[in-house]
C-alpha cells in the first residue's frame, strides 16, 4: 500500500474512513431490507437491490481492501477478470430463459 | 510527458522491480480471491439459471426470518469487516494490543454469524428442506427442489469460507499476541475476511431478498 491511504484521511483520526464506510454499508443494508418490506414493483426492486449491492461491494473493495490506494497495475489486475462474470451470466441466462420453449408441452 | 510515462512503464516491467508494488503474499491473496470470486459467480449464475427454469419460486420470507435473523447476520458480518479494517490499520501503526483486541472482535462476529447460520439451517431442515429436495411436504403443492439445493450449496460454501476465515484469524491473533507479527500478514488476512463479507453482500441480496 502506498502512503496515500493515510493522507486520504485528511485531518481526522486514522480510522475515520473505516467508520464512514461502515455506516454507509449499514445504511445500504437497511435500505435494501426496507425496499423489500415496502413491496416495490418487481423490476424496480431488482434494479435497486442490484445497484445497492454493487455499491456496497465497491465500498468494501475500495476502502476496506484498500484497492483505491494501490498502484493502477494492481487495480486493473483485479478488476478486468471480473468481466468474465458478465460473460458467465450472459452465457447462462439466455439459455435458462429458453428452457421453457424446449420442454415438451403437457 | 509521454516519454516520461513510457520510461516509467518500461522500467516497472523490465525486471528487478515489483510492477504491482505490493509484497508477494498480498499479490497471491488477491489472485486467490479473484479465482474464488469466479467460483462464487459460477454458483450464483447456476442459481439464477435454476431459478429461472424452475417456473415458480417460493417466497423466501416464508422460510427465513429476514428481519430478525438474516438481517442481523448481515449487520454482524459488516461490523466484523469494519473491525477487521481497524485491526489492519492498527497493525500498520504497530499497536499490537489494539490489533489483538480488534481481531478478537472480528472472530467474535464471525462466530456469531456462523451460529445464526446454523440456526437458520436447522429451522430450514426442520421444515423439510434437504439438499436434493423436500421431505414431508404435505400442503401447498410441490415446491421446486432447486430452492433448498441452491440454498444449501451456496450458503454452505460461503459458511465454509467464514469457518476457515475464523480459524485463519484465530491463528493470526495468537501469532500477534506471541510476537510473530507483521502488519503485512494482518493485512493479507484482512483481504480474505473482507472478501467473505463482499460475497455475502451478493448472497444476501440474491438468495434472501430478491
Amino acid at each position: 500500500m502506498r502512503e496515500g491511504a493515510d493522507a486520504a484521511h485528511g485531518g481526522g483520526r486514522w480510522y475515520q474512513t473505516y467508520v464512514v464506510v461502515w455506516v454507509w454499508l449499514l445504511a445500504f443494508t437497511v435500505i435494501e431490507v426496507g425496499a423489500v418490506a415496502l413491496r416495490l414493483e418487481r423490476a424496480l426492486l431488482v434494479t435497486l437491490l442490484l445497484a445497492l449491492s454493487l455499491m456496497k461491494a465497491a465500498l468494501i473493495v475500495a476502502y476496506f481492501m484498500h484497492l483505491r490506494y494501490e498502484r493502477l497495475n494492481l487495480i486493473y489486475l483485479v478488476l478486468t477478470p471480473l468481466i468474465l462474470i458478465l460473460v458467465l451470466f450472459g452465457g447462462v441466462i439466455p439459455d435458462a430463459l429458453n428452457a421453457f420453449h424446449l420442454r415438451p408441452r403437457p | 510527458m509521454a516519454g516520461e510515462q513510457e520510461r516509467m512503464t518500461v522500467s516497472a516491467w523490465g525486471g528487478g522491480e515489483s510492477p504491482f508494488a505490493v509484497p508477494w503474499p498480498k499479490l497471491m491473496m488477491w489472485l486467490f480471491l479473484l479465482s474464488d470470486a469466479l467460483t462464487f459467480a459460477a454458483l450464483l449464475s447456476g442459481y439464477a439459471a435454476m431459478r429461472l427454469t424452475a417456473g415458480g419460486w417460493p417466497r423466501q420470507a416464508d422460510f427465513f426470518n429476514i428481519n430478525f435473523v438474516v438481517g442481523p447476520m448481515t449487520f454482524i458480518l459488516i461490523c466484523s469487516s469494519a473491525t477487521m479494517a481497524v485491526a489492519v490499520g492498527a497493525a500498520r501503526r504497530g499497536d499490537r494490543a489494539l490489533v489483538a483486541r480488534f481481531l478478537g472482535l472480528t472472530i467474535l462476529g464471525g462466530l456469531m454469524f456462523l451460529g445464526m447460520q446454523a440456526f437458520e439451517w436447522t429451522s430450514f431442515i426442520r421444515e423439510g428442506a434437504r439438499l436434493t429436495g423436500w421431505v414431508g411436504n404435505a400442503d401447498g403443492g410441490p415446491l421446486p427442489p432447486m430452492f433448498p439445493a441452491t440454498f444449501f450449496v451456496i450458503t454452505g460454501f460461503h459458511g465454509g469460507h467464514v469457518t476457515s476465515g475464523v480459524i485463519y484469524l484465530i491463528i493470526k491473533a495468537i501469532q500477534a499476541t506471541r510476537g510473530r507479527f507483521s502488519a503485512e500478514m494482518v493485512e493479507v488476512a484482512g483481504l480474505y475476511w473482507h472478501f467473505v463479507d463482499l460475497v455475502w453482500v451478493f448472497i444476501f441480496t440474491l438468495l434472501y431478498l430478491l
